[in-house]
């Protein structure tokens, strides 16, 4: 389906990332939002709030993190698509209620603007230091999928993806923007409302009778009742059987839980989505996601004209992580230089993916700013020696 | 059983609050002398009363003993984290205003985690009724103290009596805006049914503290008998004083329990304050969330 034209603020502009991701939002389809405000994030919300009243939306602003993203799961139940927008220490306080809407299989948006951490850290600058905590961060195993935008348009159409991907999978989907393209200005366009798919809340078609919640018949998600439809189903946070029903039981958890992760993981080739360049006969590749990359493109420059032959690799969705194309180019080159705005993240997944057929060497940045490209180049230089 | 039932049992589906509940989810979890059993019963008399839509209405818990209560009745039932049903249960209202959406908790995680949140619905008079039943104990995690727990009572965590002081649920309810506020025990059954219909006919923040016997660890640790020794202390020591001062509704160790209903005014809900702001300030511009909820459809 297309998007629903009053939520589409059709042209060409010059746009914020935090601007763009609320756009983005509200062209996806998504009508409440709740927040606490933070820094450097709170002009998503604040874009939402001054345009939501005209187009049948809530915004309200909550009490903390925590309330905040309860509401949203609370809300999606409604089958009204819902977000919420934060930063480092905020995420933190939602990781109890992302673990709750994982397990409840909730479609719902979450942004982290990313700032430098840890705890208060560095406030007003950036940093890319959450992104295992995006994937780990909330108890128990369970997954996520996570998309980092390099650029305001990015911002705009990712955030419209990321609500196409949690209808789909019925998962929480995480924007990890950073602070350096969360207050970026740059040219976006914003297209017209029928060039922008939209994947609306699929109800189930069967009756109250005969629906169960967590019924898949063999598939890997399920179907979704909202409430007030008259099927007065249960949901919970505890490991649940089909019916939603409670059951502490080895092999109920074996079940519930084994579908959470495998329902990303094996549709982790659909999902995964990077971009790639010049890899073919690359000595080696930089690999870098969100304004990072950006600077890694330059670095790459400086590095070409001294001869290197290097190849570009760029994550556009980080979790689930593109770890089979990432170990096929490991037979080809030498090593993969990752240059990242903290202390060696997806690195770890870039060696593991790698399984030792070629080097995984990090560029660590603590955060605050980003990497000089000549540090970059210089890194580059010495993998092929 | 008792041999006095014997040759009339009744089918559990033949229950007169059968129609309310899941009974594929019978036997329930509780203990024998639980007040929750007679708290449930009571609002499902309400809803029976009270003749609510019953497919929309949602009954969202948190975490704990009361925290069941979502995943044993036949409604919407939303069984969410520690603490966090009041935001949960405001996302589910503003997401569909048009259903009835019920927080049905204990005191640890509405007052204890969920505090903060429990201050917030209240200043905004959010449209939910919240029922909070009270046995001044962590009852599911073995007997800690609670934020409710009497000063001198006794605790798993308080082992030589508690010395903090507990919180006046009414009074904190009350100063922070809820429209209705109440206070019953199990004993007043049909008083705590009239509250519930009441509850659920309000608009606004609506309240309901319900104080109800923990036999198993709060009675036992402070020596206070079973179940029925605690119904035999509502029966001497609870005062009924509808329109109570709520400042001085405050509970004390085994001092008398002030109860009745201290607050039911009409006052403007989050919602209602909401569109008619938007409509003064933006007038035709405004677009209020449709009452079905924000689904798009094709």
């Amino acid at each position: 389906m297309h998007a629903v034209p009053s939520g589409v603020l059709t042209g060409v502009h010059y746009l914020d990332g935090d601007f763009a991701c609320g756009e983005g939002a509200m062209a996806a389809g998504c009508r409440f939002v709740a927040g606490y405000p933070i820094t450097p994030s709170t002009e998503v919300v604040e874009r939402i709030a001054r345009r939501f009243p005209m187009m049948g939306g809530v915004f309200i602003q909550m009490e903390d993190e925590l309330a905040s993203m309860a509401a949203i799961v609370g809300a999606s139940w409604t089958g009204t698509k819902s977000m919420t927008v934060t930063s480092g220490p905020g995420f933190s306080l939602m990781m109890e209620n992302i673990g709750l809407a994982a397990m409840m299989e909730t479609p719902c948006v979450v942004v982290n603007v990313q700032r430098a951490g840890p705890s208060t850290g560095l406030p007003t600058m950036v940093g890319q230091g959450d992104m295992m905590q995006a994937r780990w961060g909330s108890h128990g195993d369970y997954a996520i999928i996570a998309l980092c935008p390099q650029s305001p348009q990015e911002a705009f159409d990712l955030t419209v993806d990321a609500f196409n991907l949690s209808e789909q999978y019925r998962v929480p989907v995480l924007i990890m923007m950073d602070e350096c393209v969360g207050h970026m200005t740059e040219k976006v366009v914003i297209p017209t409302a029928d060039r922008i798919e939209v994947v609306p809340r699929t109800l189930t078609a069967k009756s109250p009778a005969e629906y169960w919640p967590y019924q898949t018949n063999g598939g890997m998600v399920p179907e979704f009742a909202r409430a007030g439809d008259g099927y007065r189903f249960h949901t919970t946070g505890l490991t649940h059987d089909e019916r939603g029903y409670p059951a502490m039981s080895v092999e109920c958890q074996e079940r519930c839980v084994r579908r959470l992760v495998e329902k990303i993981r094996s549709n982790a080739d659909r999902i995964v989505r990077f971009e790639e360049e010049e890899t073919d006969g690359a000595d080696v590749v930089v690999v870098a996601y969100g304004i990072t990359a950006r600077v890694a493109r330059a670095g790459m420059e400086l590095a070409r004209k001294r001869g290197v032959k290097v190849g570009f690799f760029r994550l556009v969705v980080a979790w689930p992580f593109p770890e089979r194309r990432i170990r096929e180019l490991a037979g080809g080159v030498k090593a993969f230089v990752v240059p990242e705005i903290n202390c060696g993240q997806m690195v770890l997944e870039v060696e593991r993916s790698a399984a030792g057929k070629a080097a995984a060497i990090s560029l660590p940045h603590a955060g605050g700013g980003v990497h000089e490209p000549e540090r970059i180049a210089e890194a580059l230089v010495e993998a092929v020696k | 059983m008792s041999t006095a039932l014997e040759g009339t049992e009744v089918r559990p589906d033949e229950h007169p609050i059968a129609p309310f509940m899941r009974m594929d989810r019978m036997p329930h979890i509780w203990c024998p002398e639980c007040g929750l059993g007679t708290v449930v019963k009571c609002f499902a008399a309400a809803l029976e009363e009270t003749k609510v839509d019953l497919d929309k209405l949602a009954i969202v818990s948190g975490i704990g003993c009361t925290g069941r209560t979502a995943g044993y009745m036949k409604l919407d039932g939303f069984h969410s984290t520690h603490g966090r049903a009041i935001p949960f249960a405001t996302g589910l209202k503003l997401g569909r205003p048009e259903l009835l959406v019920t927080v049905f908790s204990g005191d640890g995680d509405l007052v204890g985690i969920g505090g903060n949140h429990f201050i917030h619905a209240a200043r905004r008079n959010m449209d939910l009724f919240v029922i909070l039943v009270n046995n001044f104990i962590y009852g599911m995690t073995g007997g800690q103290n609670a934020p409710t727990t009497p000063i001198e009572a006794r605790s798993s965590t308080m082992p030589f009596g508690n010395f903090e002081r507990a919180f006046n649920l009414p009074h904190l309810a009350a100063s922070c805006g809820a429209s209705y506020v109440a206070r019953w025990t199990c004993l007043h059954v049909r008083r705590l049914s009239k509250a519930f219909g009441e509850g659920l006919n309000r608009k606004g923040f609506r309240f309901v503290e319900v104080i109800a016997p923990c036999p198993t660890l709060y009675a036992r640790l402070n020596k206070l008998g079973g179940g029925l020794d605690l119904m035999r202390f509502y029966h001497d020591d609870a005062e009924v004083r509808n329109g109570a001062d709520t400042r001085e509704v405050g509970i004390a160790y085994q001092q008398k329990i002030i109860c009745g209903k201290f607050v039911d005014e009409e006052k403007p809900t989050f919602l209602e304050m909401m569109h008619a702001h938007y409509r003064r300030i933006l007038g035709e511009k405004y677009v209020p969330m449709p009452p079905e909820g924000g689904l798009l459809r094709g």
